[in-house]
């Protein structure tokens, strides 16, 4: 055998392994919440029995409609807030403390979940002895998370305004568009897929924030991975492998049908602009 | 009267500027949500439970506001040796953690930037995947593989490869494991941006001149792809110093990790000063990093190597 190919098999071999290892653990989820035994790691045989004991788990389906909310919600203020900050940051080279904003932007991306929970809530209590509110509950949870969703929807957007270099803008503008109408008619129909990826990113920040929720819930508002890792923390539950397959399940359907939608975009806006470019030689 | 009317309609003017309202919104919100905050985690770590509250750091008492800084909480950090030893393990951890993912990353990527062109965005989107599909689900699905009548002991136990069961829960092993499984696409993804971005020619031009391809990559390669593994690094070795889920799930209770410690001083002890003192040294510490990891973003955002 060749050393080229020697190679090539090696590169192959070590990808397969890379990816077997990040999917041994989903599998094994997916597989054993189908297993009748009340043991999470013996296989007896196939049912749906946990599926069942999920459908009876009010406090469960209680939590995931708790997250669901809060995922929405806090995804479209991440995506509103991200947004002004990567226009901020990139439209506008030099402003005074641009360097902080820039780092106070990436400062919950790296931040450990535990500082930026104990922070977030000594602040929550702060502004309560001060104003009296607010109090803990959906509205702190919301906060955090959409911190938290703003700093990545952030990188999603600048990415995204990098490649569109500002040319467009300046064309529409030569040709006598207000600064609204370069934004509602040129820029924001181009950033539409840049901002649908940082929704559905922070949605399932937000969905599988265990840390920062256990800081700022109060009574009452116990979110999904609250209520799986404190199950989880007492030893192990099948009914969590059947609510992890139902989560994989629509999670894995819409990020296939977005990177769908996205590519389609990409086509349509590529197919348009060689229309365009064919009319103007006319 | 008229200079009146000019600053008020300049006031007027600038506040609803567009350039002011994009720039002031974002500064307005991660001053109230990220900069305060830790100002206030500052001001706490050096006052003291009085009872149920946090001791008021400004005495009005007098008449004139009387400043007392509190540095109990520090003093006990440094007296007691178990907090130095937590830290210390701690960077031990996330720095193994570290070396595995690029150790284990950097191929991959590498690999990746060398498939054939149309693989490359289904390579990519499977290893977004799992990141897609809760943390905290996988990290739980670990511990079903890893326990010892998991499944994987159990697997080995019925092809007869091991007798009694191998000890792979609640040490360092399984927490290490979770780690590098946590963080890994966060250093593969910087990288392949990094590699697949590089210019091929370079390494054209040392093979003709007679490099060896392994001298190549290290001479070529790897120089270029620095703000890659920088940023991937950062990437993982910041939130790995403070883990909190993967420790308490997969490391049992001889893994000492100051997430934990942050966690149980203020759910458990309630001493609110004592978490934020233990939250500002672990500031400290990964301040440099961060410095570093900031830069290279904006080295990158302004085309540097």
């Amino acid at each position: 055998m060749s050393q080229a190919s020697n190679n090539k098999l090696f590169a192959k071999g070590w990808m397969i392994a890379v990816y077997i290892f990040l999917y041994l653990p989903i599998i094994t989820l997916v597989v054993f919440s189908f297993n009748d035994s009340k043991l999470v790691t013996v296989w007896s045989h196939a049912s749906l029995r946990w599926y069942e004991a999920l459908a009876k788990d009010t406090a469960l389906i209680d939590a995931v409609l708790l997250s669901l909310k809060i995922a929405f919600l806090s995804a479209l203020m991440s995506v509103l807030f991200g947004t002004f900050t990567a226009f901020a940051l990139n439209r506008y080279k030099r402003f005074k403390g641009r360097t902080l904003l820039s780092s106070m932007s990436s400062m919950p991306l790296v931040m450990p979940d535990v500082i930026v929970g104990l922070s977030l809530l000594l602040m929550i209590v702060s502004a309560q002895h001060w104003l009296g509110y607010p109090q803990k509950g959906l509205l702190t949870i919301l906060l955090g998370h959409a911190l938290l969703g703003t700093a990545y929807a952030n990188v999603v957007v600048t990415s995204r305004l990098r490649e569109m270099d500002g040319k467009l803008d300046e064309a529409a503008m030569d040709l006598g568009a207000k600064p609204w109408q370069v934004f509602t008619l040129v820029t924001f129909p181009l950033l539409i897929p840049a901002l649908v990826s940082a929704f559905l990113l922070t949605f399932t920040l937000s969905f599988d924030d265990v840390v920062l929720s256990s800081f700022l819930s109060g009574p009452g508002y116990s979110t999904m991975p609250m209520v799986i890792f404190s199950r989880a923390r007492l030893g192990l539950n099948p009914t969590i492998n059947a609510v992890a397959t139902v989560t994989i399940v629509v999670v894995t359907m819409a990020v296939i049908a977005s990177s769908f939608y996205t590519s389609h975009q990409e086509r349509k806006r590529k197919r348009e602009e060689a229309q365009a470019y064919s009319d103007s030689n006319k | 009267m008229a200079e009146k009317q000019s600053f008020f309609s300049s006031v007027k003017n600038s506040l609803f500027d567009g350039r002011n309202a994009v720039i002031g919104v974002p500064y307005f919100w991660f001053l109230l949500l990220a900069a305060i905050p830790l100002l206030i985690v500052l001001k706490i770590s050096m006052s003291e439970m009085e009872g149920t509250q946090v001791s008021s750091m400004i005495d009005w008492s007098n008449g004139w506001p009387k400043l007392t800084l509190n540095f109990a909480s520090y003093q006990f950090i440094a007296s007691d040796s178990l907090y130095f030893k937590t830290y210390l393990s701690s960077i031990k951890y996330a720095l193994i953690t570290t070396l595995l993912c690029l150790a284990i990353g950097y191929p991959f990527a590498y690999f990746m930037a060398r498939a054939p062109k149309h693989m490359q965005p289904t390579l990519l989107m499977l290893i977004m995947l799992p990141f897609w599909t809760s943390f905290l689900l996988r990290i739980y699905a670990w511990k079903t593989l890893l326990v010892s009548n998991g499944v994987i002991n159990n697997v080995l136990m019925s092809l007869h490869i091991i007798d009694t069961p191998l000890t792979m829960m609640n040490n360092s092993f399984s927490l290490l494991l979770g780690m590098v499984y946590s963080y890994l696409p966060f250093m593969i993804l910087p990288l392949y941006a990094n590699l697949s971005k590089l210019d091929l020619r370079y390494l054209e031009a040392a093979a003709d001149l007679g490099t060896s391809p392994f001298k190549a990559f290290w001479l070529i390669t790897v120089p270029l792809s620095k703000a890659g593994i920088i940023a991937g690094s950062m990437l993982v070795f910041i939130p790995a110093v403070g883990e909190y889920v993967i420790p308490e799930l997969l490391g049992g209770s001889s893994t000492l990790m100051i997430g934990r410690v942050l966690w149980d001083e203020f759910f458990n002890n309630l001493d609110w000063p004592m978490a934020s003192a233990v939250a500002v040294v672990m500031i400290l510490i990964i301040l440099l990093p961060m410095a570093i990891y900031n830069k290279s973003q904006a080295d990158l955002a302004e085309g540097k190597p």
